[in-house]
């Protein structure tokens, strides 16, 4: 029966037509009725819609007659096209025997692109190079099929040139898939052995899975066990996605689709375990889980204290949907009680914020975001710093050290010099060139990622006109002459300002955040001031001074109420303050202030 | 103590700061408009004799001195005055005439307060002023001349191309004139005024600080020449502090009869509607001209007492308030910050100009015997 199936994923870089292609293959076989067709269909969340990425991976099924008279299953896993992202694109990749990867032939191929491309051939994939947006003016696809086939080997005639937007060549790749990707292997009488890929949480109905089944069957009614967590449960339904879901009796070997448990406790239901039947256990768990593994920490706490149980509950249900979010209760002098976040880099966080704001209705201060330090201590111990109040004081520290990444980048040759000077003044070190083809440049450099995750992507984008592209891996721990840097209002400090930065970064740290706090403080009855401050060092200083008038003019019989009532609505305006000390900050204050941005 | 107030919307034209209910160009309605006044004071309830009246507007100097003797003759037939009853008008400088000025005294004005407001030409065409300098030197003169017994300056500071040199030119200048009583205004943007629609478009807005530096150098001034600083805003001779106003500070009964007037008798404000046909139109029909009212007792009375009062620079008895304001944070850091004191009897603010940061937080605090009761 598995001849007859075939699983793949596309690799594609933002925006070179990933969602669009998918869009038209559902349409081509008649999976959607093209008036129900809405652009990029499978992107389902707003956010993914308005920013035109992928977050989430996630899979179709679609039935495709081909020319050899059969009818084949094709099943479509959506990957996400983000650098934050790789752990959920390896695990597509994981339940796919093949890839499409597609270049935009205008621009060629980049660097995310390229990972996962790489990471694909690593997992054996068979890969089909697709030439997209071939209909557009500055089309190349001749120069960049080249660029393709030298990178993965094969002939340049081996890419298929499409346009997905206008439909050109895409019945010719739903046959290539056909005649050039493997069919699934796998054993319907071994033990049950299913992938989680990807899963999400359903009010109704608990934690729901995306699967593929590896070995034995997967049926409704099975007592089932998930051997990374040790999770057992039964089968309440699965089927396939149309895209809309449509039970079936069974998922054979080779099959991928949906699977309900009616499991609640969604920390438990993580992407990469392997499911199994209960009764009858597979020995072995399916390779590659890994724990989340988060690069990125940021504080997150409600502004109204009294949503903290729901920004709890929220953060639970976006983790199942979300693997590789983690968090645990973090208490702010400033700002209360919140969470400690860990995120895979900055365009989760802003993300999962994104989701929290407007999927779950709140409002969220998040603070300065930092990576994991490991200080050394006096004592000989080391300490996992994942929040500048967990770093111990000055004269208990002998170093610490922080996490770096190797980053590559590729570039037009003409931006080399460029992309170079940023990765230097980032304090990248151990430069690489190699030149791809005589246009094309891969640098490589090892950078510290606190360096890379904040705005690393925006400025390689702007310095090269968005033609370079990144990719970064972990590459250790290395000693960096780092120090907290406390923000003090009226000569208490602030927890949620308080960062560990380079010492070459601090002072523009501290002034940056001090003529901030300044514009963003109204005054107060008394002088305020705002230092930055190394341990008992103070390196930079505002003040907000003391408000000196505040009295209404005229206050006669006429004016009366309506004085009172103004007088009324100001006091109303002021529970909005929070209170640090005696001093009032709006919390409008604490998120401008913690917008990331440019320090120097 | 009673008073009454009445308005006189009339304008020759509206000043760009002005947000009471004025109208300009509509000057041939001032007949109709004192008839109507005096129809209302017709339907007004009976109080004491009156120990105030105050004229207000608006531009009452531009009625003449007949319609506005009417006036004084309907209060008198309906309340009766007390003896030594303060009757204050206000007048525009470029209106006053020794004819005009000696008109009012026959009709029993005593008090006149000049809206004089600079006396450098440039802030004056700034604020959108007829008159010279000269006119207010001039308006002083004759009045004196006429026999009134207290007459009153109205200045303004604070305008953006006002320079501290020429606020301090004003002040003098108001001095040399011997004021029995001075009023000092910070300009303020009001909403909806066309100084506001200026601001709002990106011309220069008033500078707190400026503004408090001004004020400061006209309390040194005018306290240094004798008149005692009373309220926030006034200063005056002994014996000259507008009645009218000590009047509505002190929770005193007022009648109030004209377009957008506020009276308040027995803990019952009332407000009159702001539109000067409607206002007509109602009269005519024989009904009140009111808009709403509002009822202050209790607590709520308590508290607009202690509001009110902190505006006198004398304080306010301390009654219920004092126990509240101690008990409540905010107003505890008030006076452990020295911005307010208990002196006495007395809830004193310290620095005028913080006047507002107090009274916010004595309008939001909880009746003492229930934040005694939350608490157990």
């Amino acid at each position: 029966m598995t001849t007859r199936i075939r699983n793949f994923s596309i690799i594609a870089h933002i925006d070179h037509g990933k969602s669009t292609l998918a869009d038209r293959l559902l349409e081509r076989t008649g999976a959607i009725p093209e008036r129900d067709m809405k652009a990029q269909l499978l992107d389902t969340m707003d956010i993914e819609r308005e920013r035109g990425i992928t977050i989430k991976a996630q899979a179709v099924h679609i039935n495709y007659p081909a020319q050899d008279g059969l009818t084949y299953a094709l099943n479509l896993i959506d990957t996400p096209g983000h650098v934050d992202f790789s752990y959920e694109v390896s695990r597509s990749l994981a339940a796919v025997e093949g890839a499409l990867l597609v270049v935009d032939a205008s621009q060629g191929i980049q660097a995310q692109t390229l990972a996962n491309t790489y990471m694909a051939v690593e997992a054996g994939l068979e890969i089909v190079p697709v030439i997209n947006k071939i209909d557009l003016p500055a089309a190349e696809p001749a120069r960049v099929a080249a660029e393709v086939a030298a990178v993965i080997g094969g002939s340049p005639d081996d890419a298929i040139r499409i346009s997905a937007k206008t439909g050109e060549g895409v019945d010719e790749l739903l046959e290539a898939i056909v005649t050039r990707l493997p069919a699934p292997s796998g054993e319907s009488t071994a033990p049950l052995r299913a992938l989680i890929f990807d899963s999400y949480f359903d009010s109704y109905r608990g934690v729901i899975c995306y699967v593929r089944v590896m070995d034995g069957t997967l049926a409704t009614g099975d007592s089932l066990r998930f051997l990374a967590t040790g999770l057992r449960d039964h089968a309440d339904e699965v089927g396939i996605l149309t895209p809309d879901a449509v039970p079936v009796a069974s998922l054979g070997p080779g099959e991928t689709g949906y699977l309900v448990t009616g499991v609640k406790e969604i920390d438990l239901v993580r992407v990469g375990d392997t499911i199994t039947q209960s009764d009858r256990p597979a020995s072995e768990a399916l390779p590659g889980y890994r724990e989340p593994t988060p690069m990125v920490f940021s504080g997150l706490f409600p502004t109204d204290g009294d949503d903290f149980e729901r920004l709890r509950d929220a953060l639970d249900k976006l983790r199942l949907n979300d693997s590789s979010l983690t968090f645990e209760p973090e208490t702010s002098a400033a700002l209360g009680f919140g969470f400690r976040c860990g995120f895979l880099g900055l365009l989760h966080l802003e993300i999962v914020r994104e989701r929290l704001e407007r999927e779950y209705d709140l409002d969220l201060v998040a603070t300065a975001p930092s990576v994991q330090y490991r200080a050394h201590t006096t004592d000989g111990k080391i300490v996992e710093v994942r929040s500048p109040q967990e770093l111990p004081a000055p004269n208990q520290l002998t170093g610490i050290e922080e996490p770096f990444v190797k980053v590559m980048m590729l570039s037009p040759s003409e931006y080399v010099g460029t992309v170079m000077e940023l990765a230097q003044q980032r304090r990248g070190v151990t430069g690489e060139l190699t030149y791809l083809t005589p246009d094309r440049v891969e640098i490589n450099y090892e950078i510290p990622l606190a360096e890379v995750v904040f705005d690393f992507f925006d400025q390689l984008k702007s310095r090269t006109r968005g033609y370079a592209s990144l990719d970064y891996e972990p590459a250790g721990y290395r000693t960096s002459e780092l120090s907290k840097v406390d923000i003090l209002l009226n000569g208490q400090a602030v927890d949620a300002f308080s960062t560990v930065i380079h010492k070459d970064k601090a002072y523009s740290y501290g002034a940056t955040m001090t003529k901030r706090l300044r514009e963003l403080i109204p005054r107060q009855l008394f002088d305020v001031p705002i230092q930055a401050a190394i341990g008992s060092r103070i390196i930079a200083r505002e003040t907000v001074k003391a408000k000196r008038k505040d009295v209404t003019a005229k206050c006669y019989g006429g004016d009366i109420s309506r004085k009172r009532k103004l007088l009324e609505r100001q006091k109303e305006g002021k529970k909005r303050m929070k209170m640090v000390g005696s001093v009032e900050v709006p919390n409008e204050a604490f998120i401008e202030a913690l917008k990331i941005g440019d320090f120097e | 103590m009673t008073a009454a107030y009445v308005h006189v919307p009339f304008c020759g034209r509206v000043c760009p700061y002005c947000d009471f209910a004025v109208v300009a160009g509509r000057d041939g309605l001032m007949d109709r408009y004192v008839d109507a006044l005096i129809s209302e004071i017709g339907m007004e309830q009976s109080i004491p004799a009156l120990d105030a009246v105050f004229v207000g507007g608006g531009t009452p100097s531009r009625l003449p001195a007949e319609s506005l003797a009417r006036i004084l003759q309907a209060l008198t037939d309906r309340f009766g005055f007390a003896d030594n009853v303060e009757v204050s008008l206000e007048a525009n400088p470029e209106d006053w005439t020794e004819e005009l000025a000696a008109g009012l005294v026959r009709a029993g004005f005593n008090r006149v307060s000049f809206g004089a407001q600079s006396f450098d030409p440039g802030v004056l065409r700034y604020l959108g002023r007829q008159h010279s300098p000269a006119d207010i030197d001039n308006g002083v003169a004759v009045s004196r001349r006429a026999g009134f017994a207290s007459v009153s300056l109205d200045l303004i500071f604070g305008a953006p191309l006002e320079t501290p040199a020429s606020w301090s030119a004003t002040v003098d200048a108001a001095l040399k004139l011997e004021p029995d009583h001075v009023s000092t205004y910070a300009l303020t943007v009001e909403r909806g005024t066309a100084l506001s629609r200026l601001v709002s478009a990106g011309a220069a807005a008033p500078d707190p600080d400026d503004q408090a530096d001004k004020y400061e150098l006209a309390q040194r001034r005018l306290v240094a020449a004798g008149l005692d600083h009373y309220e926030v805003s006034n200063y005056a001779r002994a014996g000259h502090e507008c009645r009218y106003n000590l009047n509505t500070w002190a929770q005193g009964d007022y009648v109030a009869f004209g377009l957008g007037a506020h009276g308040h008798v027995g803990g019952l404000r009332r407000r009159n509607v702001r539109n000067l046909d409607t206002y007509l139109d109602r009269v005519a029909g024989g009904e009140r001209p009111e808009l709403g009212r509002e009822v202050i007792h209790g607590w709520d009375q308590e508290l607009e007492r202690a509001f009110l009062g902190v505006r006198m620079r004398k304080g306010v008895e301390v009654g219920r308030v004092a126990p509240a304001l101690l008990s409540d944070p905010e107003g505890r850091q008030l006076v452990d910050g020295g911005v307010v004191a208990i002196r006495g009897d007395r809830l004193q603010v310290i620095d005028p100009l913080l006047t507002d940061a107090v009274a916010r937080v004595v309008l939001g605090l909880a009746e003492p015997d229930q934040a005694l009761s939350t608490r157990t």
